[in-house]
Order: structure tokens, then sequence, then C-alpha cells
């Protein structure tokens, strides 16, 4: 199997309304941020692959709105998911990985602001059984955050400090939406939105677009001098009848942890794609991340970019072991209610 | 009513969502000046190319288009087809034309309605000018342009508006 | 390249509205009868590779999600593939990807469209209160480049009335397809409404609801099946508003054919392929694809048309199956492509059947004629 790695990533600052930008506004300056730092254009992109929903800005196309945003003259190879980019991402390595390209340019973009995401969420749903009761996003999450407390695989004060530790971390990062610290106190007095889940509980609702540049062995050195090669990556899906799922443990991440054979790997650290405060607790021990630097970016509660935020874990970790002596990392994305389809993508430097 | 709808066996689960939709800054641009009466694309600064309206890129070479280039409202029509069915809740009542307008100036055309000619008559490359809504009804759309009627000017050979980079 | 071949294709009965099943069902009888013909369980399949056009015609955001266990995903793999109109072909070539990459053995793919869910108009035309409400559909949007083929090339103008029957007398030799319209001729074509001139009412696809499904392998399986081996594969995109960008003629399908002719060692497409299933949602873009994809050259497309070159019997079959012209369920219609050239060269294409087919391509397109996907596949391996 070819080598590949991570060469380059870039993230817009994330917004809380990304106001009047449309999509080509919204991911040319990311797709031009990446280009920048690499010295290239897209003339040196053999692959180009994208992520997005149209549900989230309610109209159909949005990626081929956004396909302006790119050079195509000459005509590109080019494709994109309705998913998170970080599918873009799986879908431009089986490219790189069957020898139809070296090099991919992967964008995922997202505006939740113009929509109502707790009713858009709904859609996800059995559309003859369950959309039409129109669950919200935040009440379908504390199912399972009720499920993991009652069966003690996790407490309140590990959901609290979760929230604590993302907002610290958050800090840090300059591209986050909320840049604001909270105390003990002030997480209790919070409102609870549907029990246990407070609203600091959930992530902000976010515009944004990030970019990747992946390589092949033969080209990534063109690019970098430190490459951080993708080790392995491996995504699962679960049922979609919340019923029959066993919600105090996930079995797609469980068989993508032995698929990757990282059981027992000491990563340095770690990005996962919680986007409730509950899920950081129970993937924590889920990925025997216990003693791991996790989310040092704030994770999805400080900004969290439908469509874009699983492949910002991915980034995320990129950038950590680019610029810090970490050595292994491992990233998380997920897809669709309480955290049904998720993805493990493990990083290392200099292997 | 289709044949398969005789027999009830269905029930409608309408989906209602509301959005705030954004026209996005170079269309708002765009859309401001619309307002005004007046028809501004958008240049690229490396191929020189000119849209309207604009989308804030040009795919050709993948960079913002930030100089504004005024227009005239006349140019010709590259193509145009003659709709016989009604558009579902449009007011406008068939046939009518519905032509791609290729301003004097600009690079690519755009879909706009055709009016003040006899259907049979109509042609590929004829010159056209637009017939402007009363100032008053002007707002943040092109529909401030009524339609496009024909000039008495000589037709135009589209072949010849394909827009190639100096 | 890791070489993959399809092993089995399972198609739906397509029609206005299949009311008899959910969506999940609908997919799923396509699942099935992939599975069927291509002689293989539920756990020989190593992940499932999904596409549709906009999910806003059924009102299912993300379908994937949803479908997980209907189309046999839970546990696995799963990707949803969107890319327009050519979705269905890139779906499948995604697919193979997974299978070429050397990661999986076998993988499903399924593509579908349930329009009658929900008002597919609508769904594509939402009212943005500063754009004029001129839409006339898709129809209303093509016609113009139609007409500006017809005004460089000067054909008869009987050759979309050709292409019209021609689709719709294979269509009854396809059992599956929606419209079934017997007695078709040019006259009655000719009455028929005129909708966005140049094209009538009988020159336009119908919305349909329908799915398509393929089990693609490597040689592991496919060595021991009746296989229809992937030869080339290629996708192109271009920008919608574009300087320059030629709508009648794109160089992305230009590029996109010269891409998997070359991959498959092909020279003389014209003689070395033994028929296409090309994406015609109306009766003009037959004579415009076959120039596009170098089969002849500009201007010369609608001659193959006149000379009945293009029908079942012809030298060049075109849309053997009846076609985008006689069923378009939108997202698979590309798979649609994609699956009747393999069914062709299998030899399974039954009363369709072209004699003696051993290579086959499939096209789709979308977009604004923007967005391409094809293949060559052929009987043999080597």
């Amino acid at each position: 199997m070819k080598k590949i790695a991570i060469v380059g990533y870039a993230q817009n600052k994330i917004l809380a309304s990304a106001g009047a930008l449309n999509e080509v506004e919204l991911i040319m300056p990311v797709v031009h941020k990446i280009f920048n730092n690499l010295g290239i254009s897209q003339k040196e992109i053999d692959f180009t692959c994208s992520g997005s929903c149209d549900y989230l800005q309610g109209a159909a196309f949005a990626f081929v709105e956004g396909l302006s945003a790119i050079q195509t003259n000459p005509p590109i190879k080019e494709s994109h998911v309705e998913m998170d980019a970080a599918w873009a991402l799986y879908e431009s390595m089986l490219k790189i990985q069957m020898g139809d390209a070296d090099t991919a340019l992967i964008y995922g973009f997202g505006k939740s602001s113009p929509g109502d995401l707790d009713s858009i969420i709904s859609l996800q749903m059995d559309p003859y059984y369950i959309s039409p009761l129109w669950p919200d996003r935040i009440s379908l999450a504390a199912l399972q955050a009720q499920v993991l407390l009652n069966n003690n695989i996790i407490n309140k004060d590990e959901i609290m400090h979760a929230v604590i530790e993302s907002r610290n971390n958050g800090l840090n990062n300059l591209n986050a939406l909320i840049q604001t610290s909270i105390t003990e106190d002030e997480y209790q007095k919070d409102l609870v939105l549907s029990s246990p889940l407070r609203a600091l509980d959930c992530p902000p609702i976010s515009d944004g677009a990030s970019a990747m540049i992946i390589a092949s062995e033969d080209k990534a050195f063109n690019f970098s001098s430190n490459p951080i090669w993708i080790k392995g990556i491996d995504h699962r899906i679960e049922t979609s009848n919340l019923g029959a799922r066993n919600l105090s443990s996930s079995p797609s991440i469980k068989s993508a942890m032995k698929s990757l054979d990282i059981e027992n790997t000491a990563f340095d650290i770690a990005e996962i794609h919680t986007q409730f405060s509950h899920e950081y607790p129970f993937l924590r021990k889920l990925l025997n991340l216990e003693n791991v630097p996790i989310n040092l970016s704030g994770g999805p509660l400080v900004g969290n970019v439908m469509m874009a935020a699983g492949l910002d874990a991915i980034g995320k970790v990129y950038e950590q072991l680019s610029t810090n002596s970490y050595k292994r990392g491992l990233a998380h994305a997920t897809s669709g209610p309480c955290l049904q389809h998720n993805m493990l993508v493990s990083l290392e430097k200099n292997s | 009513m289709n044949q398969e709808d005789k027999e009830k066996d269905y029930f409608e689960s309408p989906i209602h969502l509301e959005y705030q939709y954004t026209a996005g800054a170079a269309t708002t641009r765009f859309l401001n000046k619309v307002k005004e009466g007046k028809l501004v694309g958008q240049e690229c600064p490396k191929c020189k190319a000119v849209y309207v309206p604009p989308r804030g890129s040009c795919p050709r070479d993948g960079i913002a288009t930030n100089r504004e280039v005024e227009l005239v409202d006349q140019g010709c029509i590259e193509s145009f087809t003659i709709v016989h069915i009604p558009i579902p809740g449009n007011p406008i009542v068939p046939p009518y034309v519905c032509a791609m307008i290729r301003l004097d100036g600009a690079n690519i055309s755009f879909l706009h309605l055709v009016d003040g000619i006899k259907l049979t008559d109509i042609r590929i490359g004829m010159r056209v000018k637009a017939v402007w809504k009363p100032k008053s009804e002007w707002r943040h759309s092109l529909e401030n342009i009524k339609w496009f009627i024909p000039t008495d000017e000589p037709d135009v050979d589209v072949t010849k508006l394909r827009f190639k980079p100096e | 390249m890791i070489p993959a071949a399809v092993i089995g294709v399972g198609q739906t009965n397509y029609k206005a509205k299949r009311r008899d099943v959910s969506i999940a069902g609908l997919v799923r009888e396509a699942i099935d009868k992939a599975l069927l013909a291509s002689d293989v369980e539920w756990d020989a399949i190593d992940a499932v590779i999904l596409g549709k056009a906009p999910d806003m015609f059924e009102g299912v955001m993300m379908p994937e999600l949803y479908l997980a266990d209907a189309i046999g995903a839970v546990g696995k793999p799963v990707i949803r593939v969107h890319t327009a109109g050519s979705v269905g072909g890139s779906t499948a070539i995604i697919a193979a990807s997974h299978v070429c990459s050397g990661k999986f053995d076998t993988v499903l793919t399924v593509t579908f469209e349930k329009q009658s869910e929900s008002n597919a108009t609508w769904a594509l035309s939402p009212r943005y209160p500063y754009s004029p409400h001129i839409n006339a559909g898709a129809g209303g949007y093509f016609a113009p480049f139609i007409r500006e083929y017809i005004r460089r090339h000067n054909p008869p103008e009987n050759i979309g009335w050709k292409v019209a029957v021609k689709d719709r007398i294979n269509a009854l030799k396809n059992p599956l397809a929606h419209l079934q319209i017997l007695g078709i001729d040019e006259k009655m074509v000719s009455d028929s409404p005129m909708l966005w001139e140049p094209l009538r009412y009988l020159e336009s696809c119908p919305s349909s609801d329908g799915a398509c499904a393929m089990v693609i392998a490597n040689k592991n399986l496919s060595n021991s099946r009746n296989a229809a081996w992937i030869k080339g594969m290629a996708v192109r995109s271009e920008g919608t508003l574009s300087a320059g960008r030629d709508e009648v003629n794109p160089q992305g399908g230009i590029d996109c054919a010269k891409d998997i002719y070359n991959q498959a060692g092909i020279t003389n497409p014209r003689n070395e392929i033994d028929c296409a299933e090309i994406y015609v949602p109306f009766s003009w873009y037959e004579p415009m694809w076959l120039e596009n994809l170098g089969f002849t050259d500009i201007g010369e497309g609608w001659k193959l048309t006149n000379e009945g070159l293009t029908e079942l019997e012809g030298d060049l079959p075109i849309n053997m199956s009846g076609g985008v012209l006689s069923s378009n369920p939108i997202g698979a219609s590309g798979m649609i492509r994609f699956g009747e050239a393999a069914l062709q060269v299998m030899g399974l294409a039954e009363d369709h059947q072209v004699k003696n087919a051993k290579v086959a391509m499939g096209h789709a397109y979308g977009g604004a004629a923007q967005f391409f996907s094809m293949w060559i596949v052929s009987s043999t391996k080597d």
C-alpha cells in the first residue's frame, strides 16, 4: 500500500455567522491560504475532493457553487461527498493508492447560521417514523449522555471538566469561535437544554471552511520537509435505529481500532470530534487516551463547522505533530446522531 | 393528478424549514448597483474576463474578481429557448422567450426574458437592449429589467463572442 | 492499479411513483438483485458506496445514515457521493477505486432517486429574493445549448425526433424501463407538445423513481465469474460560469473521454467500442455527445443518428436500454448507464443485447454540462 502524507492544512477563522459570504467567498480564502503556505497552485493538484451538505444552507448544489472558487481551466479531476470532508480525505487517499493521483486537495465548508440546525438535523432520521417527530440534535445527543451516565461509564463531573478543559484549550486557538474560559460555578448555573445536557455542553453554531493537501510518498517531500504520514484510516457506520443501538459503547469505533491495530498504541496527542461534552470522557476511555492530551485546539465545543469539523480534527493533529515534539497522533471524525458513523486516522512523524 | 394518485395510499408530511439567505459579498455589490439601475460586472485581474452577474470569482484562474466594470444595458442573444410550459408559482404566461443575454463588454451571459418581437423572428446573434421597470419598482434584483427588446443594429456573429485571454 | 470488474448489476423497475416501497425498500430491491446476480453473500461485501442527487429530492439529509441498515453497511465503511447529475457514474468510479486501491476485495455500490417523495421542482428552485424567477427547469436550461448546436451545424429538424423514437423503441425491449410507448414514431414525437423550443415533450426525459446497484470485485471473485472488467474510468469538472467555456462541446467531456480511451488503449473509439450508454436526457444530446466523446468529428454527430447507426442493430448502438429518455431516477441515471454497459459485455442484456458486444462505454454528465464521469468495460481481463 502506498504511503500517503499530509503536507498542508489551513482553516478559516470560525465565525458565528459568515454573514453575506457565499460559498465561493467562504472557500477561496482558505484554498489560497494553503496554496500560499506551500507555494503551489491548483496545477500541482491531481485530484480535488470536497465535503458539504446542502441542507445546512438550504440550497441544492452548494458544492457546485463552491467549485467556482477553484481553478478549473483546464477541467480538473474532482469529486464531492455529501458528508464531512474527512470522508473526502478518505476518497482522495483511494485515488492516490490506486495510482490515479499523487496529490490531492481536500476542502470542507459549512454554514449552519442561515437555518435552524436543530430542525435540520431531524431530517437525518428515518423519514417515516422518526423525522416527522422532529427530534432535535441536542435531545438526540442527550439520550446517549443519559445512557452513559446511568451505566456509570461517565459521570457529571467528567462532563463538566470536558467543557472547562475545551474552553481553556480554545484560548490558544486563534481560529476558535469561542475564546472565553468558564468556571465550575458558571457551568453549574447554566441552563439545562435537554437533560442532562446544558447549553455549555453543546457546540456553537459555526460557519467556516478548511482545506488540506495530501501527497504520495513520491511527491510529499516536494511540498514539505516534514510530511506527517497517515499510518492508518478506517471508518464504520452503525445502525440508524437508535432503539437497536447499544449507546453505552461504540462497535464502529472498536472495530476501526482493531482494523488499524491501534488498541495498544501509545499516542502522544489526539483530536476527537466530540460535538457534545459527554462524548469526550466516553471516547477518551474507549480510545485508551486517558493520559493523552486531547483536543488542544479546544475541539468542537469552541467551534464546530459542520462538514469541516471532522477534517479539522485530522488537521489539528497534523499541526501539533508538525510544530511540536509529539510523534504519534490520533484523530477522530464522526457523522450522524449519537456518534453513528466514526472514522479514526492515525498519524505519525518521521516514520 | 397522476393516475397513480387515485388510491390514497400515501400521506403528506410537509417539511417546513426557514433560512436566512444571503446573496454573497460580490453579488451584493452587484445588486446594490442594480438597485440604482446600473449593470456592473467584475473583472478577473489575471485574464481580464468580465463576469456579470458576478459570483466573486473567475473559475479560469481560481481568483477573486475585484475590479468593477460598468457595462451598458445592451448586448446580444447568445442563444435562447421559447418556453411553452408555465413555471410553478411564476406569473409569466407562456409562451415566452428565455434567452442567454451577453452584454457588450461581458464574457459570460445570463438568462433573461426577451419581448417586443414576433416569436418566429427571434434569432441567435440578435442585438437587444434592456427595458427597465419604472424606477419606483427598483429593488435588489435583475428583475428591475422587465425584459430585453431587439434594436435595429445588425446581428452579431456569436462564434466571435467566445472569450480568449490576450 | 489492481484490476476490478463488475460481477453483478441489479436494477429496480422504473416508474413515476414507486409507492409500493419505502426509500429503504427501493434501494434494497436493487441491492438484492445485484447480490443475486453476483452470486455473493453479504459477508463478502467489504464496503458500501452510496450515491444520489440532492437530498432535497426526498427530504432526507445525508441518507446513508438512515439507510445504513437497508444497504447492509452496518459495521462497514460507507461513503455518500454527490456530484450532481453525473453522480451515478462517479459513484461507480469511487466504488471501483475502493477495489483498485487494493484496500478492499469486494464492494457494493448503489444509487437511487425517489422523486415522488417530494416535489423535485421545488427542491431545485428555491425562490431567492434577489434572483429573477425565470428558471424554466432543466429543459429550459439546456434548450439554448441545443439551439446553438443546431445553429452551428445545421442538421435536419427531425434528428431529435429520431433519437426520441430510437430510445423508446429500445425501451420496449427493456421491461424495467419507465416509458413503454407502443407505436412510437417520428410523427408522435413531432405532434407532442412543444415544451422548450426546440424540445418537445417526447424529446424530454421523464422523472422516475428507481435504484441501481452493482457489485465490484477484484480477481478473487471476478476470475471465476462472468465479469465486466473496468479498462478505464475518469471524472472531470469545470466551474459553472467560466468565461470561454463551451457549453455545447465542453472541454471536460473531451478530456474525460480521452483519459479513459488512453487507459483502455483505445485509439479509434468508433471502431473499438461496440456500444455505449450515454447520458441523453434531451434528444439532441445524442449527436452532441457523440461529437464530444470523439466518436465522430465535430458537426458530424447528427449524421450517425440520421443514418440509423446508433440503433440497436446499427454499427454503433447507443442507449440500448432506452436511456435516460426512457427512465430517469436522477441519482441512479448515471449508474444505470455504467451498469447497462457492464451487462452488454457480460452478455446479460437480454432483449436489448448487442450481438458480440465486447467493449462498452458508460457515460454520465451533470450540472450545467460541467461534471463528467465515464468508464470503459470489457468482457476480457487482458
